[in-house]
């Protein structure tokens, strides 16, 4: 007699701790082996796309926050960059190692996270504990420089909104002093133990010929051993000037992606430490009073200031017609952003590129032939956030 | 990337593809070839595999809607070579209701990307391993991103206690959308006009 299987489905999430966000997940199981994955996504679909298409470039910017809402700045950076190739400007030289501090942060607090829920994936509590402590001061950093939180509208077309105080750098520095002491405490909690190890470590692994064929980047990429970094191979802002190294993977594996997010946070302290060593004085936006809006004090006294004010917040500026692509190393990976102008004062097509959109498209190629237990260890290390590739 | 080596890629391709090329710019150090729908896998063979070009990783599809024009949509495949960190923009204009061959062969990451159109845009791709709709909701009606589409949509949804259940109704806006002329001159109305000619010229072609 012969024994009768059945192959079993199972829907994972969309309301599931371990899927981060709104993730469902269509397995089909054979025991307890995955045979097939099919990601259902677009449950957080907000049309970011087309609401741009009927906002002004200043009112467009906010969205971006809301893409990927763990590192919100990175992603303002990438349309900021695609408005101000447009217009043909250059924004002043303090702008530039504000929006470089202000990146590197966004990058430890996605990081952070990431590493840390990946942890708590796979049973291991208290580094996310540790680690949103640290999100936490990141985070009024975020509030003290833009008033918010996270949804920061900071970096505007022509520099950053407002200056920071010495004060605010002050307290940055003294971080990046105490901070890398706990990513060694988090190390000292995961990198050898036991169980995380013998959860990630040969999961997932990806080559070098498919990382490439399904469109990775950042960490995805260089976990298996390209070492491609767009901070370095395309310098944007003062990337070029700065002094640092690309931490690369070796095996592909979710234990080398964990490996290469750790060396990465200290990149970015010591990134952010010589930006506030090499921060210069002066102007944070570009002068030209058609793009950016006029100070406050100036409000107050010049007519031509108060003129601009009124046009900048209702018309906007307008944009030389042309299309653009941008791109920037967000934490997650390449963030692109494709914009077509007009020559009208509202975005004509923007085309959103989503790291995480093109990570978890391999899901299936991922999971194929792993156990269902591996299903969160694998997703926790593709550092998917909803926010970015639903849109 | 250097300009230097952009005019380079640009003679490159020009003369190898020849004819299939029908025009290649340079903008802001970015180069857009234009070629069309019976071309496509050719160029797109050609500039992953030659040796020169090595445009290995497909970055993203983006759809465009033109309602005006003749040949309505345009769709821009953004590619990049990690090896001679360059990249490039290939972009083919086709009618309503042309289908599109598709790249899954060749660049398997494509497979979302032509989803992704085919929801926003309803551009239909031939051959691919599984074309549905990606981003909205099941039973979706409609193709979002092109322009004749309402911003606020057509239906919209919510949780009726009297029926116990999720339902949908057409949208009822208590206000309607503020769209506001901006035609307004600031920097003297010649640039108004400037642009009012461009379009009508844009239209013409």
């Amino acid at each position: 007699m012969t024994k009768k299987t059945k192959k079993l489905s199972l829907n994972f999430g969309p309301q599931h701790p371990a899927a981060h966000g709104v993730l469902r997940l269509i397995l089909e199981l054979d025991g307890e082996v995955v045979e097939k994955a099919d990601p259902h996504i677009g449950l957080l679909h907000r049309g970011t796309e087309k609401l741009i298409e009927h906002k002004t470039y200043t009112q467009a910017l906010p969205y971006f926050d809301r893409l990927d809402y763990v590192a919100p700045m990175n992603q303002e950076h990438a349309f900021a960059l695609a408005a101000e190739k447009l217009l043909e400007i250059e924004i002043p030289i303090r702008a530039k190692y504000i929006r470089v501090i202000f990146c590197e942060i966004g990058r430890i607090l996605s990081h952070i996270l990431n590493v840390t829920t990946q942890a708590l994936d796979v049973g291991a509590l208290t580094p996310s504990l540790w680690g949103f402590e640290e999100r936490e001061t990141l985070m009024t950093f975020y509030e003290r420089a833009s008033g918010s939180r996270l949804h920061a509208n900071y970096f505007r077309t022509g520099g950053v909104h407002q200056d920071i105080p010495a004060s605010l750098i002050e307290d940055i520095a003294k971080f990046c002093k105490s901070f890398p002491k706990i990513i060694d405490d988090l190390e000292s909690l995961l990198t050898d133990n036991r169980i995380f190890k013998q959860r990630n470590v040969e999961i997932g692994i990806v080559t070098k010929q498919d990382a490439i064929d399904h469109s990775f980047s950042g960490v995805m990429l260089r976990g298996s051993g390209i070492a491609w970094d767009l901070r370095k191979s395309q310098p944007y802002e003062c990337y070029k000037d700065l002094d640092f190294k690309i931490p690369v993977g070796k095996n592909g594996d979710c234990y080398d992606r964990y490996l290469c997010r750790i060396e990465e946070m200290r990149e970015s302290v010591k990134i952010i430490m010589q930006c506030i060593e090499k921060i210069p004085k002066g102007p944070v936006k570009s002068i030209d009073g058609k793009i950016t809006p006029p100070n406050k004090e100036a409000l107050k006294e010049s007519m031509e200031a108060l003129i601009h004010h009124f046009k900048l917040f209702t018309e906007g500026y307008r944009v030389p017609s042309g299309n653009v692509y941008t791109a920037v190393e967000a934490p997650k990976g390449e963030f692109g952003v494709y914009l077509i102008s007009d020559g009208s004062n509202k975005p004509y097509r923007c085309k959103i590129r989503a790291p995480g959109f093109s990570h978890l498209q391999a899901m299936e190629y991922l999971i194929k032939g792993h156990m269902l237990a591996d299903v969160p260890a694998v997703l926790g290390s593709l550092d998917i956030v909803f926010g970015e590739v639903d849109r | 990337m250097s300009l230097n080596s952009i005019h380079q890629l640009e003679k490159l391709v020009n003369s190898e593809l020849a004819s299939k090329i029908q025009k290649s710019i340079i903008e802001f150090k970015e180069l857009l070839i234009k070629t069309d729908v019976n071309n496509l896998i050719e160029v797109v063979q050609f500039l992953k595999s030659n040796d020169n070009c090595k445009f290995k990783q497909l970055i993203d599809i983006a759809g465009v809607d033109y309602p005006e024009r003749e040949k309505r949509f345009e769709l821009v495949y953004l590619f990049l070579s990690h090896e001679l960190n360059s990249r490039i923009k290939l972009s083919i204009d086709f009618e309503i209701g042309i289908k599109i061959p598709t790249m899954t062969k060749l660049f398997p990451s494509a497979n979302w990307m032509e989803r992704e159109v085919f929801d926003m845009y309803g551009i239909e791709f031939e051959n691919h391993p599984d074309l549905r709709r990606i981003l909205t909701d099941y039973n979706f009606e409609g193709h979002p991103l092109r322009k004749d589409f309402p911003l606020s949509g057509f239906n919209e949804v919510r949780y009726s206690e009297k029926e116990k259940k999720v339902i949908y109704e057409p949208v009822k806006l208590e206000q309607n959308y503020r769209d506001f002329d901006f035609k307004s001159p600031w920097e003297g109305t010649k640039y108004i006009k400037d642009i009012e000619k461009k379009n009508k010229n844009d239209k013409k072609n």
